[in-house]
């Protein structure tokens, strides 16, 4: 095992579970960290809502706690759950099995990735527990409020946060290093870039972005910690506050918007991109045909990764811009629409006339694309700042991005979740179950969301603790909340049924075997199931075909997994033009 | 650390086709180690962070109201009684950039395997680091005596003060953090620790790291100290 180098088996319970290089353990211990702390978001949704649902039947939630909840449940359903859980999760157990490695090219790295991400993760609940809880500043944090007296949690709370994004940062770009430094470097024989799945070109793009956008977020949080703590002025303007001018002058608050937003902005394809991967693989796999367009959806990622960093002051036409600024972020954001229409085509293209098997993956695959076209339809009418500018502090927004970077991944996770759990262990997830879980979600997801469209045109305005006394908006729309309301409660309560699913089914589900979907990608040919340490036994696979040889013409199966020979079986018609002469060469 | 296989003869293609022949290889898309692969992209990483620190001090040198301290003078020591701008400035971007000679011909005596001389220069390259960090130590000092503070300070905008300490602290920690990853593998070249492995990468991947924070100080000064 000459390629086998990087650390020996471990022995112990210690180093083979808990102080683990293995990346299939690590990814294991960042998905049930970013599962667990995604259920506190979770429950603090819930309760937002219902407190818009049924004003005033929950004392409880006073308006301190409700920005404590609105704020909390964003910054952890965007970083802690959905980046952790891509990157982390999805991204070490996949990349090194995709690309025919046995592990991450640095499994030190990886670890301490993993405890840095548990360190901040605790740092940031600590919020929940110290003296006037944590910080209500709205998960976008914008100074100069998030750290003056009046916004819950300034006492502590808004350090806690910085702190613990701070923390965040280290370990994604620990973990980024070790991603893309992997797909680079580390691909067995035969793997070259353009024969990935595009699982890994969607982990890969992110976790670049993620190395250069995450800096943004880095440096306005060492400056805010600054003016938070030593009372510099880089974000804050001269202030009168309650009669008597603060010591701060000078500092430009819409600095902070800008850095926040450079980050912000590549962070929703941060999360996006590997769900778009992730379903490529599922919908390829279970309309058992081969992706529409595999390099034209590279390049959608590539192009969508560079566009990302152009867009971000889209965010902030209301903060007050040169017109020829908004013209200029407005062209690009709808340039990005593009590549991105391109990746829907080619989904729709390939589930056109496919051998579709509506198994849970495929649902979940399936809703996906519905969510984000209509997500990203109504982002087409956000980018426009004439449009923008009503629109903006509207429910219209949350129901926009909620659909296009809440949901949306989320049921990418789903799918994925579903789609790779017997890998993991052995066994599949329970249908009936899972069918139960999809259809609540899925229509959930539009019961909850769809009403707030509306909710938005009529102007009521999002981020307010209650609605009362406000003549332009109709006493029907609280109805309208008590009804969004009821079906949030639903969605939340059903993703139990999840949880119990994946414990039930560790022990009791189906066996799985090596390959239960009948896959191409190297992940299902592995020699154990699930694999283990070292993921290939005594040799690395070889590749000869790209990943989507489904249903090839005059092949014995309906599948032909990437390390079979040429020789052994035809490349596709739709194969790269360089695997198919190779294919014609040996027949 | 990994060794890995040089490329295959053929493979060395340059320019345009170069780029495909990488792009569309199996196993390696640059054909170096994955260590030295690492490192470049950290580096284009903290790249970003510098920039943002830099970007954020141009913003709110233009946003704040209050005047802008003059380097020349705020940075002047007097010596022999003539007051000379920038001295300091000037001594230390000469040894930080002085050190990243020496950081080079230590990657030359590594890669020739003269174990000695190359530990040898790896310590003078820290030394010089370490002298560099000493005189921000000085200069800190110097300026925190005259009253400059991260939230005020007695010649004008106290934005100044702010991103005069974060910048060249952020900064300076890198160089620390430098001197001692420099120390260390030093160490284990004595030790002859590589030589064993017959391996001397990981003295380029340093020598890079540390050229970087050199190349981020000249900014620096250029935006800092001379606008």
């Amino acid at each position: 095992m000459s390629e086998h180098d990087a650390h020996g088996e471990p022995r112990s319970f210690w180093t083979k579970y808990v102080w683990s290089q293995d990346h299939k353990v690590i990814a294991i211990q960042y998905s049930l960290t970013a599962i667990a702390v995604g259920l506190v978001a979770l429950v603090l949704s819930n309760l937002m809502r219902l407190q818009l649902g049924f004003p005033g039947a929950f004392p409880f939630i006073d308006p301190a706690r409700y920005y404590q909840f609105v704020t909390m449940h964003g910054m952890i359903m965007v970083i802690y759950l959905l980046t952790a859980l891509f990157l982390g999760g999805f991204g070490n157990y996949l990349i090194p099995l995709m690309v025919g490695a046995r592990d991450m090219v640095f499994p030190y790295l990886n670890m301490l990735s993993f405890w840095m991400y548990l360190l901040a993760v605790l740092v940031l609940m600590a919020g929940f527990f110290v003296p006037g809880g944590p910080t209500g500043a709205g998960w976008t944090l914008y100074p100069p409020q998030a750290i003056l007296p009046g916004t819950p949690g300034t006492e502590w709370g808004i350090v806690l946060m910085l702190v613990s994004l701070l923390i965040f940062i280290v370990a994604a770009t620990m973990g980024g290093l070790n991603y893309v430094t992997t797909v680079l470097q580390a691909r067995t024989r035969g793997m070259t870039l353009l024969r990935l799945p595009l699982t890994v070109w969607g982990i890969f793009v992110a976790s670049i972005l993620a190395l250069f956008a995450f800096p943004a977020l880095f440096v306005s949080g060492v400056m805010m910690l600054f003016d938070k703590l030593l009372g510099t002025s880089f974000f804050m303007p001269a202030i009168v506050s309650m009669g008597q001018p603060l010591k701060h002058a000078g500092g430009s608050p819409v600095l902070f918007q800008h850095l926040f937003w450079f980050f912000g902005h590549p962070e929703v394809y941060i999360v996006a991109l590997p769900a778009f991967g992730i379903i490529s693989d599922l919908i390829s796999t279970h309309a058992r045909k081969n992706i529409f367009g595999y390099r034209m959806m590279v390049w959608a990622i590539v192009a969508i990764g560079g566009l990302s960093f152009v867009v971000w002051a889209h965010h902030m036409y209301v903060s007050g811009m040169n017109p020829y600024f908004g013209y200029f972020f407005a062209t690009t954001t709808l340039v990005i629409a593009v590549p991105t229409a391109i990746k829907v085509y080619n989904w729709v293209l390939t589930l056109w006339r496919g051998d579709i098997h509506l198994r849970v993956p495929m649902l979940f695959a399936i809703g996906f694309i519905s969510t984000f076209a209509i997500g990203g339809l109504t982002g087409l009418f956000l980018g426009n700042v004439s449009v923008d500018i009503p629109l903006s502090d509207t429910y219209f927004v949350v129901a926009h991005f909620h659909m296009v970077m809440g949901v949306s991944p989320v049921l990418a996770i789903f799918g994925g979740i579903y789609h790779w759990y017997p890998k993991l262990t052995g066994r599949l997830l329970d249908e009936r179950l899972g069918k139960l879980h999809f259809w609540v979600t899925f229509l959930g997801t539009y019961a909850i969301y769809m009403p707030m469209h509306y909710l938005g045109f009529l102007g009521m305005p999002r981020r307010y603790y209650a609605y009362e006394g406000y003549e332009f908006i109709p006493a029907s729309a609280q109805d309208l909340n008590a009804f969004i309301t009821v079906a949030a409660l639903v969605v939340g309560v059903t993703q139990l049924v999840f949880l119990f699913n994946l414990a039930w089914s560790l022990r009791h589900g189906r066996p799985a075997g090596p390959n239960p979907w009948g896959a191409t990608t190297l992940e299902w040919q592995t020699p154990d199931t699930p694999p283990r340490h070292g993921n290939w036994g005594e040799t690395l696979p070889e590749v000869h075909r790209w990943a989507y040889d489904y249903s090839v013409p005059g092949a014995a199966r309906d599948f032909i997994p990437q390390n079979v020979p040429q020789s052994a079986a035809p490349a596709g018609d739709d194969a790269p033009p360089a695997d198919r002469h190779a294919g014609e060469g040996h027949a | 650390m990994t060794t890995i296989a040089p490329p295959a003869a053929g493979t060395a293609a340059s320019g345009w086709r170069g780029l495909v022949a990488d792009w569309s290889g199996d196993r390696l898309a640059f054909a170096v180690p994955w260590g030295k692969a690492m490192m470049w992209i950290f580096l284009i990483s903290d790249t970003f962070i510098f920039g943002c620190f830099l970007t954020g001090y141009m913003t709110v040198r233009i946003a704040t109201t209050a005047a802008w301290p003059n380097p020349s003078e705020v940075f002047a020591l007097t010596i022999g009684g003539a007051s000379v701008p920038l001295i300091l400035i000037a001594i230390m971007t000469f040894i930080l950039i002085t050190s990243s000679g020496t950081m080079a011909m230590a990657v030359n005596c590594a890669y020739r395997r003269d174990r000695v001389r190359c530990a040898a220069l790896m310590l003078a390259t820290a030394l010089l680091g370490a002298s560099f960090v000493g005189m921000q130590a000085f200069e800190w000092s110097k300026l925190i005596a005259e009253g400059v503070r991260p939230w005020s300070n007695p010649m004008g905008a106290a934005q100044f003060g702010a991103s005069f300490f974060m910048i060249t602290g952020f900064h300076g920690l890198h160089v620390s953090v430098g001197v001692i990853y420099l120390l260390t593998i030093a160490a284990r070249v004595l030790g002859g620790r590589y030589e064993a492995r017959g391996d001397y990468t990981i003295v380029e991947i340093a020598g890079l790291y540390w050229h970087f924070v050199d190349l981020v100080w000249v900014f620096i000064f250029a935006l800092f100290y001379l606008w």
